[in-house]
């Protein structure tokens, strides 16, 4: 056991020397793994950040259910009632089209527009908030609504809050693939970069076997060498991340205190960060037992 | 004990090194095994060593079945030999004390002991002086001790030395045979391929001839 632990500590500060007689090589190894990591943990920054604002505009699914523009109060009050009776209707709010009329004008400066127009052109509507939010359940209220005499158009308000999910669902897929892909080209250098001190150290393996090392022993030190460098490059990618939102924090501080608005970017929380340096780590250390696998059983000494 | 029954070693070019050999060295022996270049007599350590498996017939070395043995146990095996090689096979990027550790290292023998076991086997062939030197700095001579204090230094039963003294000039073999002897007679079993006969014997060991591939005495 202390043997065991004694070789593994040799393993490590053999391999830390290495690094240390190397430096250029190595810092610039571990730039590569960086970036090539930074840009899917760049883009799924970005993407809990989109997230996080979506989650606060798409509170509650509202449906807008406009009269026709004959209908009359009667029409308007017979409507009232059923929805008030329907069981898939939480609430449901009349806005007479005075109303609508009288709000168009105020919200969106538009008075004089509005002024000059021969009749009122908005009809009577009701805002209506359904009990359910699941997205077949609102679609299917909207259909029968819509099928209500002297109902001109319902229209459904989270449509745009479902497209915007729509998109995030494809940006987290492209996230998945390019962190597949950069995943694949850290795998590659921890392969090559492995590959290359095998073929330099070949007489030390050589010699080595002949004295009676054991393929594990053997094995060992590159093994941590590719886990380092998958490590290390992960701290990396998470140093550029942090970097770059903060260099975007202290511009967006310039634009917040214009628009007097709070806009801040969350950068990578510990959690995410630390699974990052795991999977990092974790990918070096497949490329470098890849590589010994298929290098090592090749030198046999003669 | 390493012994050899019927012992064939055809290459993969069909080029046949060993033909029927059959030999039996009892441990604590010193035996010289002699021959002109391409006589077998490195196949013959090779096979001790499993650096090569036999084609034909057993090799045995302490009760072990060298040829059938797997892969995962050859260092087991190695770590019972102390191997000498014509070339050395020294590492020339780091000390001539990080060279004997080597063996040390490889069984993850605890520190200070190691270094003390280096150190002793260091003195035992006069480089104790040189122990922070790099290999490449020393001579002809005191390369090939270097390689015998790493071939020792983790005590082995069995030390098999291929053609030790062909790089040297004869006041220098002479001091590796001494070497040799003296592992000798604190019970080390020697075994040692050469084509210098005068080296041989001097030091008046066992003397097996080989010849094409056969014992011829």
């Amino acid at each position: 056991m202390k043997a065991w632990l004694w070789n593994h500590a040799d393993a490590l500060s053999g391999t830390l020397a290495r690094f240390a007689r190397a430096p250029l090589a190595t810092l610039l190894n571990v730039l590569v793994i960086g970036i090539a990591l930074a840009l899917p943990a760049g883009l799924y920054v970005a993407l809990v950040n989109v997230q996080g604002l979506a989650r606060g505009l798409t509170a509650d699914p509202q449906l807008t259910v406009f009269l026709a523009l004959e209908a009359g109060r009667a029409d308007a009050e017979r409507i009232e009632q059923r929805l008030k009776a329907h069981p898939a209707v939480r609430a449901a709010r009349f806005v007479p089209r005075e109303q609508a009329l009288k709000e168009l004008k105020a919200a969106t400066g538009l008075a004089d527009v509005v002024d000059s127009l021969p009749a009122n052109p908005l009809p009577d509507a009701f805002v209506v908030e359904p009990r359910e939010a699941a997205a077949q359940a609102l679609e299917r209220l909207r259909e029968e609504l819509s099928r209500w005499p002297r109902v001109a158009h319902v229209q459904l308000d989270t449509a745009w809050a479902r497209r915007l999910e729509a998109g995030l669902k494809l940006a987290r897929l492209a996230v998945a693939l390019l962190a597949t892909l950069f995943g694949l080209a850290l795998v590659a250098i921890a392969f090559n970069t492995i590959r290359l001190q095998i073929l330099t150290r070949r007489e030390e393996i050589e010699v080595a076997k002949l004295i009676g090392a054991s393929d594990p022993f053997i094995r060992r030190p590159f093994l941590y060498f590719g886990t380092l460098q998958g490590l290390v490059g992960g701290l990396a990618a998470w140093l550029i991340i942090w970097g770059g939102v903060a260099l975007l924090n202290s511009a967006l501080a310039d634009l917040s205190r214009l628009y007097a608005a709070r806009l801040e970017l969350a950068s990578l929380g510990l959690e995410d960060g630390l699974s990052l340096l795991g999977f990092s780590a974790a990918l070096g250390w497949l490329g470098a037992w890849l590589s010994v696998n298929q290098h090592l059983s090749r030198i046999q000494p003669r | 004990m390493i012994s050899f029954s019927h012992v064939t070693k055809r290459y993969p070019g069909g080029q046949e090194a060993l033909k029927g050999v059959t030999l039996t060295i009892e441990a604590g022996e010193m035996v010289f095994v002699t021959g002109h270049s391409g006589a077998g007599k490195s196949t013959l350590l090779k096979l001790v060593a499993a650096i090569e498996r036999p084609t034909g017939g057993t090799v045995l070395v302490n009760g072990q079945n060298v040829g059938a043995l797997r892969p995962r146990a050859v260092p087991f095996l190695r770590r019972n030999l102390g191997l000498i090689f014509q070339d050395q096979k020294l590492l020339f990027d780091r000390t001539v004390f990080d060279n004997v550790m080597l063996p040390l290292s490889i069984t993850g023998f605890e520190r200070r002991e190691a270094a003390r076991r280096v150190r002793a086997a260091l003195d035992k062939v006069g480089l104790l002086a040189k122990e922070k030197a790099n290999p490449i700095t020393l001579s002809g001579g005191e390369q090939q001790r270097l390689a015998v204090a790493r071939a020792i230094v983790h005590r082995p039963a069995i030390l098999l030395a291929d053609e030790p003294t062909g790089n040297l000039d004869a006041a220098h073999a002479a001091e590796i045979g001494e070497l040799f002897k003296s592992f000798n007679q604190v019970g080390v079993t020697v075994v040692v391929a050469t084509h210098d006969e005068a080296f041989a014997a001097r030091l008046k060991p066992r003397l097996v001839a080989l010849k094409e591939g056969r014992v011829v005495r």
